[in-house]
């Protein structure tokens, strides 16, 4: 089973690398960018055999280490 | 006073810590390797050195607040134990949640490395009381990420309750109110973004360092 978890900068916290893709895509004539945000993606290997079993424990590493909830979100999807 | 230098695979300013407190306190410092679970026995004043644990990977900080020896840590400086995390250890202590926010990357995109003018906002502090009058000091900073963020709540009550012990003279990174440096509720846990134990020796271009390491021998 696969855990794939993104993880990106809350609404609202200002995100200078993001606003740089911005500018630089802009720069290359990409003029219907209006904004980017920039984050992560980590993808976990599991062996566990439940769905269920996986998310909750997938969700506990989030908290506890992969994301720092003051100024991050994360999304978790699993796969078979 | 008896010290201790957390080391974290990666920690590059241990040493410069190490010997700033030993210039200061005249006695040995603790070296202690972050495997450790529990710090030895005596240490009154514990130092979270710069650098870059784990290689910054994750996010600065975020796999050192969670090592043993940490663990350790917060728990005595929840009892009152006097702790200060500089640069790398200022991240530490935000992700460990001893201190409120989150250290950003600079606003500028850039790495600063500079003399860095900063003005002293409780002169009161634990860290801070032996600067006497002295209102503006020097001390270097050289990091990428010490933009720091809180919400608005949280700054408001840091101001309001002189938990901000330093703000930038012309901000170098971005920081939310200029803020370089902010302590516990408690007023034993520091961290800020400069480099004190930069600035202890004539060599280094200034000595402004050495009042923070004499503020906490002196509150003992």
């Amino acid at each position: 089973m696969k855990a794939i978890i993104h993880v990106g900068l809350k609404p609202g916290v200002l995100d200078p690398q993001g606003r740089a893709i911005a500018r630089s895509l802009v720069d290359l004539g990409f003029n219907g960018v209006k904004d980017a945000r920039q984050g992560k993606v980590i993808e976990l290997d599991l062996t566990h055999a439940d769905k269920a079993a996986a998310q909750k424990d997938v969700t506990n590493m989030c908290e506890k280490l992969l994301a720092n909830t003051v100024i991050e979100s994360y999304r978790i999807t699993i796969e078979d | 006073m008896r010290s201790a230098v957390i080391t974290f695979p990666a920690s590059n300013c241990d040493r410069d810590a190490a010997v700033a407190l030993e210039q200061i306190t005249g006695r040995k410092t603790e070296m202690i390797w972050h495997r450790e679970t529990t710090l030895p026995a005596g240490i009154d004043f514990v130092v979270l050195p710069g650098g870059f644990s784990y290689g910054d990977y994750l996010r600065c900080g975020a796999m050192a607040a969670r090592s043993p020896i940490v663990e350790d840590i917060v728990k005595k400086a929840k009892g009152g134990l006097p702790v200060a995390g500089f640069c790398n250890g200022f991240q530490i202590l935000c992700e460990t949640g001893l201190l409120p926010g989150a250290l950003m990357r600079n606003a500028s995109l850039k790495f600063v490395c500079k003399p860095q003018s900063l003005n002293i906002t409780n002169g009161a502090s634990r860290f801070t009381s032996a600067y006497k009058d002295q209102k503006d000091v020097t001390i270097p900073v050289a990091h990428h990420d010490g933009n720091y963020f809180a919400d608005k709540q949280t700054l408001d009550m840091l101001e309001k309750s002189g938990r901000v012990v330093f703000k930038y003279n012309g901000n170098p990174n971005g920081s939310a109110r200029d803020i370089a440096g902010i302590c516990n509720e408690g007023g034993n846990v520091l961290g800020m973004m400069p480099h004190p134990e930069r600035a202890v020796d004539p060599m280094h271009g200034g000595t402004d360092g050495i009042n923070l390491f004499k503020s906490v021998l002196e509150s003992f």
